[in-house]
């Protein structure tokens, strides 16, 4: 199935609203009259306040903690140490990534900002009064702020703790064939080296982690209120950190949460603390981040210095490619990862082109800094190894005097060789590349402004044409190859259709914005032809959804939306029975479309789905089960691989190295659109995102691993003010083993972007003699970059 | 025993969406957790603590004012607008029906700041160019949209207002024309309120 189709025809009407029609948002009703809940909205009766203390350097042994100050002041309740949460076994946990991440300080502090020790309070500003009187000893530990110094012979071990951990390295992971990689090297013409390092970002949701713990003391039931992506797996995690039963741990995340991005995923220290002090004191607790807080220890990501070598032949052929890799973990692994997979989903890092050999060798080592690794609106590992592989292919054009559109046209995965198995293994389900990567073409005038281009150039002016094309891989997965923690990556969908024709659908995964009561509930009205307005979707309460896996690596679409269109058809199924029973007709001859059971050819015999749904508790065939519902666990046979074209023009200004976007043009092909406004905003955001990290967002430290960043004045973020405007198109390439088609869509762009921007900023420099400049691409480097060439040539 | 807490309380009045409310606080009550604790609009949300999110943005005499750093006892006597306040006679204000049209939010945390703010602007200029939006909006971030919604929706608003069809009164509509064709700074106003 590789052919380019339109968006396929729409099978239900506008007032039913199914899969293809850009309706309007359910969810918007309530948060555009400041109705939505988010995390901060809980308030429980009795509720008391928590505020963690964190160290104040990177690397420091603990000495001692008095607390008898903060402990007397009026307002406080408690003071909770490291020393007691070890009293109740809970001064370690496990980390999503099978590490051990440390929930209070016990013996040294591993990162600026780790959390020291927690007051309970009657009021958040006494809380965070009383941090200040408490007095901690700390003696100062020289710090390790990069992967090269930790893993040097004599660096200073960071986790001494750990059994079995002999120096600072945290994982070795290979893949793809080094025999064949070095022979590939040896019959290219040329090998084109690019180092660069992808920096450390931060997610950066709006809206902060948080928890409000609730511990009954007489049942021993938590209720767990907590901004997650992944609320089950979470309540499984609890479960073994805390020693809880399962049964007896509801976790909550909030119907509306303020954007994830990937720092949702992992489990963090004050969820952990604010629980154990609500079981210790038997009131809620309620623990909200500051930003400085989020900032500085919640869920990094990247982090990767990453060199990469492309075998090419002078006629513009890739012939393997060469990467070896050192991530930055930070002091704890506590990457959302699969058990199976160190380095991530690193396999999209052969690109979107077919050539036979590659070897991947990746090193994680610890360093003084935050846990790392969240994807960040990326599957895992992949917009690292989108970003080096195209970039990689840029400046291989360039170095063959070809040019990049060309030279990937040339090298592209053909249409007809889907399903493609990559050099590391891995198989792309479908996609049809040089159509979209010619569409955005002609989109923008490339030609022309090649031309302009060089105009521009004998005028001295400096323009730049980026072109990206990516493959990513969503939609985790496969249980047999991807887990959270051991988890299997399933997920579910429970639909319930009551008497009157209206449904209840429960999910696993988990919306923060993406939509989800919007889209899903169109998946239900194109399989059985309620209208979408009629069906609630349910996320997010462990206790009324069936398991599942969350949201992130753009999963939800992939198995969560294939999960409902499977139990939708399971129902559909039953409710042809009762179609044939109410039309006294052969269930073979039954049809279903837009919400109608005709009897095939007689367009006159028909029952409506409200018909069928009444029928199901008040008029069944003989022997059936009354009621419409079923559940769904959905195990995706692959994983499902969206793509896209990006072109991006830039003018970089000589004298001060400023850049600024003339043009940003998106390709996306995501299968099978649900609700096409949906996609679009989504992609709007991703490139927004990936702008952000190409231009101006990172996380530095200085060499003592002090966080430069820990506000929004430090940490930039576009505004409105600086952000591009987007054109985008679109191919449609279904997904051949999705029930629906579709890919999944809200990681891509960010995936796909930042190699169109910085590609760009080169294009526009490369005849100067720049070869690299690593994001951010702030003016000063770009600045440096000219100057340093032209000082060299 | 330390007690910081000690301070004598004020007592603080103002308007909240056309209702006075006089409460008794610490003086050094966030107007943010005021307007969200003390009278129950969680509407009106936290974002960055520094002034620079806007997440936490109301109406204060009609300018957007970031409630985050700012004290309650400052805002004695003033007149404050929350999102909860949009909503006129049971009407969506047309900022609130466009930002749903045009699709101008997602995780909708950025949301009720960027409608006031936009509402704002439209009391000034209800024909915003591109960029008079994007400047008015330039305090408030958001993570989600990439902004090209929330422009749109706030000029989709504009459209409306032009239009008569948001449930303002008429005359009202014609002195808020008036005012628009004022020869007026615009992005100077509206750079005083980013500041």
């Amino acid at each position: 199935m590789t052919a380019i189709e339109d968006q396929p025809e729409l099978d239900t009407t506008p007032d039913v609203g199914g899969i293809g029609h850009a309706i309007k948002r359910q969810e918007d009703d309530r948060l555009i009259v400041g109705q939505g809940t988010y995390l901060d909205d809980v308030v429980l009766p009795g509720m008391l306040h928590m505020s963690i203390l964190r160290a104040p350097m990177a690397h420091a042994k603990l000495i001692s903690i008095d607390a008898s100050a903060a402990e007397a002041m009026d307002g406080v309740v408690a003071v909770v140490t490291g020393e007691l949460m070890a009293q109740h076994d809970l001064a370690w946990m496990p980390t999503l990534s099978g590490d051990t991440q440390a929930v209070l300080v016990t013996d040294k502090v591993r990162f600026q900002g780790q959390e020291v020790a927690a007051v309970i309070a009657t009021d958040p500003y006494i809380a965070a009064d009383a941090l200040e009187y408490i007095n901690v000893e700390y003696e100062q530990l020289p710090a390790i702020t990069t992967p090269q110094q930790a893993i040097e012979d004599d660096a200073v071990m960071i986790r001494d703790e750990k059994e079995g951990q002999t120096d600072n390295r945290v994982y070795h992971w290979e893949s793809g064939d080094a025999e064949a990689t070095d022979a590939a090297f040896e019959a290219a013409d040329r090998i084109v080296t690019l180092e660069t390092h992808y920096p450390r970002s931060h997610p950066s949701p709006l809206e902060t982690c948080g928890a409000v713990a609730d511990v009954d003391p007489v049942t021993g039931q938590a209720t767990i209120y907590v901004t997650s992506q992944a609320p089950h797996a979470h309540r499984t995690l609890f479960a073994m950190v805390a020693g809880l039963p399962e049964h007896k741990i509801r976790i909550i995340s909030p119907a509306d949460l303020g954007g994830g991005f990937g720092n949702k995923v992992p489990i963090y220290p004050g969820y952990v603390v604010a629980t154990a002090a609500s079981l210790l004191i038997g009131k809620p607790v309620k623990w909200v981040e500051s930003r400085s807080d989020n900032l500085i220890s919640t869920g990094f990501a990247r982090d990767y210095h990453m060199k990469g070598e492309l075998a090419v032949t002078d006629e513009g052929k890739i012939l393997g490619l060469r990467v070896n890799m050192l991530s930055d973990q930070g002091a704890f692994f506590a990457d959302a990862q699969p058990t199976k997979f160190k380095a991530g989903l690193f396999h999209v890092v052969t690109g979107s082109y077919d050539y036979p050999a590659a070897h991947v060798v990746c090193d994680g080592a610890y360093t003084n800094k935050a846990p790392g690794g969240v994807a960040y609106r990326c599957s895992f590992r992949i917009t690292e190894a989108s970003f080096l592989i195209e970039r990689l292919v840029h400046n291989a054009a360039f170095e063959v005097g070809m040019d990049p559109a060309e030279f990937r046209l040339k090298n592209f995965i053909q249409p007809e060789q889907f399903p493609y198995t990559t050099p590391t293994g891995f198989v792309y389900d479908s996609g049809d590349y040089p159509t979209a990567l010619r569409k955005a073409m002609d989109h923008v005038g490339y030609e022309a402004l090649r031309e302009e281009q060089r105009q521009a150039r004998e005028d001295g002016r400096l323009l730049g044409i980026g072109v990206a094309h990516f493959t990513e891989a969503v939609g985790a997965g496969p249980s047999k190859d991807y887990d959270i923690a051991g988890i299997k990556m399933f997920d579910s969908a429970e639909l319930r259709v009551h008497p009157t024709g209206k449904a209840v659908l429960k999910v696993g995964v988990k919306t923060q914005g993406q939509g989800h009561e919007t889209t899903f509930a169109q998946i239900v009205a194109s399989e059985l032809g309620i209208p979408a307005t009629d069906v609630k979707v349910v996320h997010g309460d462990t206790d009324n959804t069936p398991y599942g896996l969350g949201t992130y690596a753009s999963r939800s679409t992939p198995v969560g939306g294939a999960a409902t269109a499977v139990v939708a058809r399971k129902l559909a199924d039953k409710a042809r029975k009762i179609a044939a029973h109410l039309l006294e007709a052969a269930e073979g001859d039954i049809e279903l479309s837009n919400g109608q059971f005709n009897v095939a050819g007689s367009p006159d015999r028909t029952v409506s789905i409200q018909d069928v749904s009444l029928a199901a508790y008040t008029d069944l065939p003989e022997g059936m089960e009354p009621g419409l519902e079923g559940v769904h666990y959905y195990d995706p046979p692959n994983l499902t691989y969206p793509y896209g074209s990006y072109i991006v023009v830039v003018e970089v200004d000589l004298d001060t190295g400023e850049w600024t976007v003339d043009r940003m043009v998106a390709l996306d092909d995501c299968g099978v659109r649900i609700n096409p406004m949906i996609v679009e905003g989504q992609i709007h955001g991703g490139l927004t995102e990936g702008y952000a990290m190409s231009s101006m967002q990172w996380i530095t430290f200085d060499e003592d691993g002090n966080c430069i960043g820990s506000n929004y004045m430090d940490y930039m973020i576009p505004t409105a003010w600086e952000t591009p405007k987007f054109e985008l198109l679109e191919t449609v390439v279904p997904s051949p083993h999705h029930p629906i088609g579709a890919k999944g869509v809200g990681e891509s762009p960010t995936v796909g972007s930042p190699a169109a921007f910085v590609n760009a900023v080169i294009d526009a420099v490369q005849h100067l003699g720049v070869t690299n400049i690593d994001m951010p691409v702030m003016p000063h480097r770009v600045w440096e970059a000219i100057d340093a060439a032209q000082s060299a040539g | 025993m330390t007690d910081l807490t000690t301070s004598t309380a004020v007592t603080v009045t103002m308007t909240v969406n056309g209702v006075e409310h006089s409460s008794e606080l610490d003086p050094r009550t966030l107007l943010v957790d005021h307007i969200r604790t003390g009278l129950g609009l969680t509407g009106t949300h936290i974002g960055c603590d520094t002034t620079s999110c806007g997440v936490c943005t109301v109406l204060l005499d009609g300018k957007p004012i970031k409630a985050c750093t700012m004290f309650a006892v400052m805002a004695d006597g003033a007149e404050i607008m929350t999102v909860e306040g949009l909503k006129q006679n049971g009407e969506l204000h047309p900022v609130q029906a466009a930002f749903k049209e045009k699709h101008g939010l997602q995780c909708g945390y950025c949301t009720p700041a960027m409608m006031l703010v936009g509402a704002a602007l439209l009391e000034e200029n209800d024909d915003p160019g591109d960029d008079e939006v994007r400047w008015a909006i330039s305090g408030n971030l958001c993570r989600c949209t990439g902004y090209m919604n929330i422009v749109e929706s706030i000029q989709e608003a504009g459209a409306q207002m032009r239009a008569g069809s948001n449930g303002v009164e008429a005359d009202d509509m014609e002195l808020q024309d008036e005012q628009t064709d004022a020869d007026r700074p615009k992005e100077a106003t509206m750079q005083e309120v980013a500041e």
